[in-house]
């Protein structure tokens, strides 16, 4: 640091006014962009409390504390990096199939480089035969699923959010996420297509409680077989117990006072 | 037999006879014949008579901890094999959803605990991607971050090799490597503090700087570790039985690998140099030299020769990396400069070992009334991270370990996945053990390496 000081070529040897905006600006990139500015950025919770009070929101408590939790939305094109030419060869290669481009897709993300299809369920297992079988998409391995529960997000509760890697074209990834309602969690498998994601949809299935359609044997692979639940879900408590320490009780995690 | 059944049959011992309904009266009599029972025993009895069900483990010494596989027999051997897990599991991804950023490193480091430093790479490099911080974070701290991913690959290595031999009976392999490793996790332990568990990386870089007189440790330790594996190579690679147990053995091809989605090892001995650290570079790996080992024979004893041959690649690394370390000038950083991010871990060797730093107390105690605020937020609140996922792959001793990390912009993890190499590979146990003979199940299954921590987490 000291050295960096004695320098004034050194791009560390600036005022600390300078790298603070530096810095804002940068996170103003990364952060998901303002609601209007995108089409829709997707809406799916709400914060409540005067903790991380953020972009000149009143924190006097009168308006409620609210801020609304925002991921994010359908990205315009031209979408950047190689995400354009993959997105023009999964819409040439769905012609002539079961469902098209904009059948098949809800919207595309590119945030933080990294590109998010969002299918529709009923086209999932078209689209991702598309993605193994075309010469230019070539995704030989999908390195499983991951369910996230929003509970928030009414009708698209439950998420499937698929990883894919091509290692014929030089490791490139994209990601494809599926939903489906809670009152309705089924999603297709597509253990036909990709033969080793049979595990991680048993575990989704287990952890989640989305349902596989076409999975050879859809069974609890974590948790006992008569297990009731689905621990990872959002409305599934942790669990613990009080710990005494030198006369406290600490309370169990899920219990602790948070600051989310 | 089928004499025996066909006078059973005529003249059923159990029928009713006319005596019985006289003493009975109006008695309803049961007897134990009818029904499909007769298609059920004909059925059983057509089977080879040594037909057996066999649950190997959940606690058998040669199933790398809490795996189960149930293997059908038919005399030696293994008609079909299923693989059941989740003795292990012990929910290390909810619980990161109730702990700040930071602490998810204490939680991950445990998943696969013979290779603790990749889960808290990868952990960090996908926070770091969702704050956006992937370029600010100190060459330094990406330098020390590879330093250790390699020691921790070789400790690796030498477990799945040292375990692996004493499943086969042999003994001394497992009595070097173990030995070998020793040396690995003492320089890790010099580090970090512990040997496991280490939670020595974090979002930003590493806790703290590497502490005096590591880089002569970790130069004198590397030639007493290259003739431990010359030792261990003399011992393993051309040996006759070694050899005999091995070769053919677990076979899976690479159609097998690319179906079954299996990374690493195995599918490198399946002659596909495909390495992340190669072909995806993170942390800088594309600035180092070294091969990446591979074999065509797609069978347990080509993945032993890679792993031997990978060991030797990452020492070429750590050499690299702590020849980089020591031309640091000193006190560069190791962490993101960023002091809203960077959690204050500045320790101290106190007389019990590790203890705080008196210097960061008198600072936040004494001097600034600010640091001790941000001090007091950091710690209790911890920071936020902008909303959205990212997905981050690393190349584990076993394969690829992914983390897909959500953020909803709080202090917490909305959701962390993390998609271990073992549970994915294990998925190929049925494909090596089916139609061998059951001893062969434990070489191919050890061939795997599957480590239950991380299958289960």
């Amino acid at each position: 640091m000291s050295d960096a000081k004695n320098d004034p070529g050194s791009t560390r040897a600036k005022g600390p006014g300078d790298d603070r905006e530096e810095l804002a600006q940068e996170y103003a990139d990364n952060l998901p962009a303002a609601p209007g500015t995108t089409p829709d950025p997707v809406v799916i919770g709400e914060r409540r409390g005067m903790f991380g009070a953020s972009s000149g929101q009143d924190t006097t408590g009168y308006g409620g504390l609210r801020s609304e939790i925002l991921l994010p939305g359908a990205s315009p094109r031209p979408y950047g990096g190689y995400f354009d030419q993959l997105a023009d060869s999964l819409e040439r290669a769905l012609v002539g199939g079961q469902a098209s481009w904009s059948e098949a897709v809800e919207w595309v993300t590119v945030d933080r480089g990294e590109m998010t299809i969002h299918v529709r369920r009923e086209h999932l297992v078209p689209v991702v035969r598309v993605l193994r079988d075309d010469p230019e998409l070539r995704f030989e391995i999908c390195t499983g699923v991951s369910g996230v529960h929003y509970p928030h997000e009414t009708g698209r509760e439950l998420h499937a959010v698929y990883h894919f890697l091509s290692i014929t074209n030089g490791s490139k990834r994209v990601r494809v996420e599926v939903t489906c309602p809670d009152d309705d969690p089924h999603i297709p498998s597509i253990v036909s297509v990709y033969p080793a994601n049979d595990w991680h949809e048993r575990e989704t299935w287990d952890m989640f409680g989305i349902q596989f359609d076409g999975h050879p044997a859809l069974t609890r692979i974590l948790m006992p077989d008569d297990w009731p639940g689905h621990p990872q879900r959002k409305d599934y408590p942790l669990g613990g117990i009080p710990v005494e320490y030198k006369g406290a009780s600490i309370p169990p995690p899920d219990q602790r006072r948070s600051y989310n | 037999m089928s004499t025996a059944s066909q006078t059973t049959r005529t003249s059923d011992p159990y029928a009713t006879s006319g005596a019985d309904v006289d003493s009975a009266g109006d008695a309803r009599v049961f007897n134990a014949s009818g029904g499909d029972w007769d298609d059920v025993v004909e059925e059983a009895s057509a089977l080879h008579e040594e037909r057996i069900v066999v649950n190997m483990g959940p606690q058998h010494p040669s199933t790398h901890g809490v795996l189960r596989l149930i293997l059908e027999l038919d005399g030696e051997t293994v008609t079909e094999t299923r693989a059941g897990i989740g003795y292990l599991h012990t929910g290390i991804e909810k619980n990161m959803e109730f702990r700040n950023w930071t602490q998810g490193v204490t939680f991950c480091t445990r998943m696969d605990y013979l290779t603790p430093m990749m889960q808290e790479t990868v952990y960090c490099l996908a926070v770091e991607k969702l704050l956006g911080i992937t370029d600010r974070i100190p060459q330094r701290a990406s330098t020390i971050r590879v330093l250790m991913m390699e020691l921790t690959r070789i400790s690796s290595h030498l477990v799945a090799l040292g375990t692996g031999g004493m499943e086969m009976g042999a003994t001394t392999v497992m009595t070097v490597g173990f030995r070998e490793r020793e040396r690995i996790l003492s320089i890790i332990e010099m580090i970090t503090g512990l040997r496991m568990n280490n939670a020595y990386i974090r979002p930003g870089g590493v806790a703290q700087d590497l502490p005096r007189g590591v880089y002569d440790k970790i130069r004198d330790t590397m030639p007493a570790l290259r003739r431990g594996l010359g030792e261990l190579e003399a011992l393993l690679n051309e040996n006759p039985l070694v050899k005999g147990r091995m070769e053919k053995v677990g076979y899976l091809d690479l159609t097998g690998c690319m179906a079954l989605g299996i990374t690493g090892p195995v599918l490198r001995s399946a002659g596909l140099p495909h390495d992340l650290r190669k072909s995806a570079p993170y942390c800088g790996y594309e600035t180092y030299d070294f091969d990446v080992p591979t074999r065509t024979s797609c069978d347990a004893y080509g993945r032993l020769r890679v792993r031997i041959d990978e060991m030797y690649q990452s020492m070429r690394i750590i050499e690299q990396a702590t020849d980089r370390l020591q031309a640091d000038e000193p006190g560069a950083p190791v962490m993101v400069e960023d002091k809203k991010i960077a959690w204050p871990a500045q320790l101290a060797i106190g007389s019990d070992g590790m203890g705080n730093s008196l210097d960061h107390i008198r600072t936040i105690m004494g001097e600034s009334m600010e640091a001790l605020i941000h001090h007091f937020k950091l710690v209790t609140e911890g920071f936020r991270v902008p909303a959205g996922q990212a997905y981050v792959a690393v190349e584990s001793a076993k394969g690829e370990l992914g983390c897909h990390v959500v953020s909803d912009g709080g202090t917490r993890p909305y959701r962390a996945h993390f998609r271990d190499p073992s549970f994915n590979n294990l998925q190929a146990a049925a494909a090596m053990c089916e139609g061998g003979q059951i001893a062969d199940v434990i070489v191919a299954v050890a061939s795997i390496d599957p480590v239950m921590g991380g299958v289960d987490r």
